[in-house]
């Protein structure tokens, strides 16, 4: 965390508290991402997870990178277009028919 | 072996994912209604390869991507060689990190995350390079793993976990911007910026 520059509450440098905290706050944040994504090891993850428990402004860079991703992921649906539904639906029909043609059927574009 | 007469019920609940990332892919509504379409019909044709009880989303993500670059990308005049630049580890929160903002209740920076609105967010991912754009994408919207993401993109993982990695230091930056026009934060430089 002190690498890159102190968060609000600064103060955790993770080595002052060594073995206690497990990793300093440099290796935390570089493994945060792989932490949030479920994809370190057993080992790591819970090296990871005391150093949270017992830092705080690492906790709270984390809940904000997680808190990103969920913003990121409910901003970004979207409505299918009825038609849509139905064009799909109607290829299918017109392929299970078995007088498919060879691409879509018909690129007209809805407005 | 997957039965074709079960395709519609299986594979019609991911169109509003797979549309939305074909609106991602391609900016352009009518493309990505064109994407989708084409996208299902392949796969209808290719169901009696899938494995019934494999991950079916990821096979249709395949689909579609390759359907993507295949069809679409190849209609632009030049490939997308793009980099992003080189953004810091949490760019983001250091930024929208307020020093009084610890009272009970929600955090300032919450508060500021809250308030991208849908378009904000859609136009954010859509101006990253397309190898990150994609990868962002496939992991933070549609939650892929690293894995599934290589292999939905024929990527290296190592590859993908770096474009995963830098497309989100982009992503935030350009959240960021808008952030910096609705004046949420100082236009100059975050608390850390020395």
């Amino acid at each position: 965390m002190v690498a890159v520059g102190d968060p609000p509450d600064a103060g955790c440098d993770g080595r002052d508290q060594g073995g206690l905290v497990g990793l300093d706050c440099d290796e935390a944040v570089h493994e945060l991402y792989h932490y949030l994504d479920g994809e370190l090891t057993e080992e790591r993850r819970r090296l990871i997870a005391v150093h949270l428990d017992l830092c705080a402004p690492c906790a709270h860079a984390v809940g904000f990178e997680a808190e990103l991703r969920q913003v990121i992921a409910q901003r970004c649906t979207d409505r299918v277009p009825d038609s849509l539904l139905q064009r799909v639906a109607a290829a299918i029909d017109e392929e299970q028919q078995g007088r498919g043609p060879g691409g879509p059927s018909g690129r007209h574009h809805v407005v | 072996m997957a039965d074709q007469a079960r395709f519609s019920e299986l594979t019609m609940e991911f169109m509003p994912a797979l549309y939305s990332a074909a609106l991602r892919m391609t900016r352009n509504r009518a493309d990505a209604e064109d994407l989708v379409q084409e996208t299902y019909l392949k796969a209808y044709r290719g169901f009696g390869g899938f494995t019934e009880g494999t991950n079916l989303k990821a096979w249709l993500y395949r689909i579609l991507t390759n359907t993507y670059i295949n069809s679409y990308r190849a209609a632009k005049r030049r490939p997308e060689v793009a980099d992003v630049e080189d953004v810091e580890d949490l760019y983001l929160y250091h930024r929208l990190a307020t020093t009084d903002g610890n009272g009970p209740g929600r955090s300032a920076e919450d508060e500021a995350l809250d308030s991208f609105t849908d378009d904000e967010v859609k136009a954010a991912i859509e101006s990253l390079p397309e190898a990150f754009r994609m990868a962002v994408l496939l992991a933070d919207v549609e939650g892929f793993s690293y894995k599934e993401i290589a292999e939905i993109t024929d990527v290296p993982i190592g590859t993908v976990m770096s474009r995963i990695h830098r497309g989100r230091r982009a992503l935030q930056k350009a959240l960021h911007a808008f952030a910096e026009e609705r004046g949420l934060v100082a236009s100059v430089s975050g608390p850390s910026g020395d």
